[in-house]
């Protein structure tokens, strides 16, 4: 989910295929993508001593600053509060998407008469909805998450109302004919149909919260990894700008590997096992 | 839960069904098709291909109410409905046990299906997917889940088509079983007279579209005395009654 823009960042994402055929088969790509990240900071390494300068540290450096904020603590509460609101933001814009969504797949006219707005949010910058919401309600948590949810909800909004559309109405009228409850309803006839598009604006939308909390945190916060770049922006310490960025997107690979893949895994069992 | 008391049969009586195209085109599916169906009975709907036998059935289950006239379900027992469609329409994210669990109420959730997964030769395939499972087993598995629901009223869309002829002769044999073990009014959508013949007690032969009732023919002839002789000598008396209708 964090590999929205650079495919590299996901191991598991070959994994995905191979763990199934053997260990040998799964230590591969695992493999690759080692000496991949090592051939990254060979060259780093290279660069920073070729052209030495304080704008533009080596790995091992920043490697001591990372050892340090996370021996003074700093380290894990700032990155727990940015991964607090990404989290947050990412409930809530995939609950709110999810039911826009739905019901403008569902409805046509709805569609017809709302498709403009959800084109309006779309191309509202990120940047004027984070000013906005912090003008109308105050440098607060909820005017950060509900910036950060508003940004990624047209999106989600897009991809749902595809879902919503593609249903099949077959399996809602057997739910009709032997009268399935509503929570049964959602639980196994809508979410397991939504589950692909659910997948897509997940990995999209993670991707994209998590930078624009940075965003919020460096305009209206006062803790977080966006408020640390920004300490550190002023202070001209590249090295603590990388250490915080690469921490970050390490802790966004754990939750891909640990949490994502292995819940789109259980969701799509059924479709591994062909007739 | 057998049917207790004098029981309301199923009646129907559809004075028009017309479906309107976005064109404009509308065509008229049913007209002034009313028909009854005892209850216990197993009755057959036989008519030729595209007169509206699936219409009539999707009004039936409530699942289409733009038409003109009404209906009637058996008020016995559960109330519940049960429908095997043309296809098996299994939730392809459940395995076959919890698809046929998903259809019971709340309160029959937990029942015992050994016997009914044993009778229709599902045992070993409880825990697979829909897409583990040929055609054949799909149509049982939906099967199953019909039966499972104990129904008052159990509608069936040639639930065989696209089988081979010995799956099919198969699968006619299971559903005789499983609804011999408990009958339940039955209303099965059919254009293969034999099987209707084998079936069925009694034979609802529609008219070519828009679908109303030909007539009516009884089989009172006892299920287990039809061998292939005795459905022969039905065969003859349908056409001399129904001449034209194959
Ligand atoms: N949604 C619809 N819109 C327009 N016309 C329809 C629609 N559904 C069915 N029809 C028409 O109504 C008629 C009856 O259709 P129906 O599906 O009930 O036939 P059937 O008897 O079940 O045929 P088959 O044996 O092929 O399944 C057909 O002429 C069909 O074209
Ligand atoms: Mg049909």
């Amino acid at each position: 989910m964090t590999a929205g823009d650079t495919g590299d960042r996901t191991p598991g994402g070959s994994a995905d295929i191979s763990t199934r055929s053997g260990p040998a088969a799964a230590l591969m790509p695992a493999l690759t993508v080692t000496i991949s990240l090592l051939g990254l900071c060979l060259l780093w390494s290279l660069a920073a001593n070729a052209w030495p300068s304080r704008a533009f540290p080596g790995p091992e450096e920043v490697w001591q600053v990372l050892l340090r904020e996370a021996a003074s603590g700093d380290l894990f509460y700032h990155l727990g509060a940015t991964l607090g609101r990404v989290a947050a933001a990412y409930l809530v814009a995939m609950i709110a998407g999810s039911v826009i969504g739905i019901l403008l797949g569902s409805y046509r006219g709805a569609d017809r008469f709302f498709n403009p707005w959800v084109i309006l949010f779309l191309n509202i910058p990120a940047l004027v909805i984070i000013v906005l919401a912090y003008i109308w309600f105050g440098l607060n948590e909820v005017a950060a998450i509900g910036a950060v949810a508003v940004n990624k909800i047209p999106n989600v909004v897009v991809t749902m109302r595809e879902g919503a559309r593609a249903l099949d109405p077959r399996y809602a009228e057997m739910a009709a004919v032997y009268r399935f409850g509503p929570l049964d309803r959602v639980r196994h006839i809508l979410l397991p149909q939504l589950q692909p598009y659910l997948a897509a604006a997940s990995r999209s939308g993670i991707a994209l919260i998590w930078k624009i909390v940075l965003v919020v945190e460096l305009l209206g916060r006062s803790n977080g990894v966006g408020f640390q770049i920004y300490l550190y922006f002023q202070l001209f310490d590249v090295a603590a700008i990388l250490a915080y960025t690469l921490a970050f997107v390490a802790v966004m690979l754990v939750v891909e590997l640990l949490l994502v893949q292995p819940v789109e895994r259980h969701a799509t069992r059924w479709r591994r096992r062909p007739a | 839960m057998q049917p207790v008391g004098a029981a309301v049969p199923l009646r129907v009586d559809i004075a028009e069904k017309t479906f309107r195209s976005a064109q404009g085109v509308s065509v008229t599916a049913l007209k002034n098709l009313s028909f009854e169906v005892r209850q216990g009975e197993f009755a057959c709907l036989l008519g030729p291909s595209g007169c509206g036998k699936t219409t009539t059935l999707r009004i039936l289950l409530g699942l289409d109410k733009q038409f003109s006239g009404s209906f009637q379900l058996p008020e016995v027992g559960s109330h519940r409905i049960a429908a095997v469609f043309q296809e098996p329409t299994l939730l392809p994210w459940r395995t076959v046990e919890q698809n046929v669990r998903l259809a019971l109420p709340k309160d029959l959730r937990t029942k015992n299906l050994d016997g009914l997964f044993a009778s229709l030769g599902l045992t070993g395939m409880r825990s697979l997917y829909p897409a583990e499972l040929s055609l054949g087993l799909a149509r049982r598995a939906a099967l199953a889940r019909a039966f499972a629901t104990e129904p008052a009223v159990l509608f069936l869309d040639e639930p065989f088509v696209s089988l081979d002829g010995r799956t099919a002769e198969q699968l006619r044999r299971l559903l005789l079983a499983v609804w011999s073990a408990r009958p339940t009014t039955a209303l099965m959508v059919t254009h293969n007279l034999t099987e209707a013949l084998t079936l069925s007690d009694r034979i609802i032969v529609l008219a070519p579209r828009p679908a109303h009732v030909l007539g009516i023919f009884d089989v009172s002839l006892p299920r287990q005395h039809r061998s292939p002789d005795a459905t022969g000598d039905l065969l003859r008396s349908f056409h001399q009654t129904f001449p034209g209708v194959t």
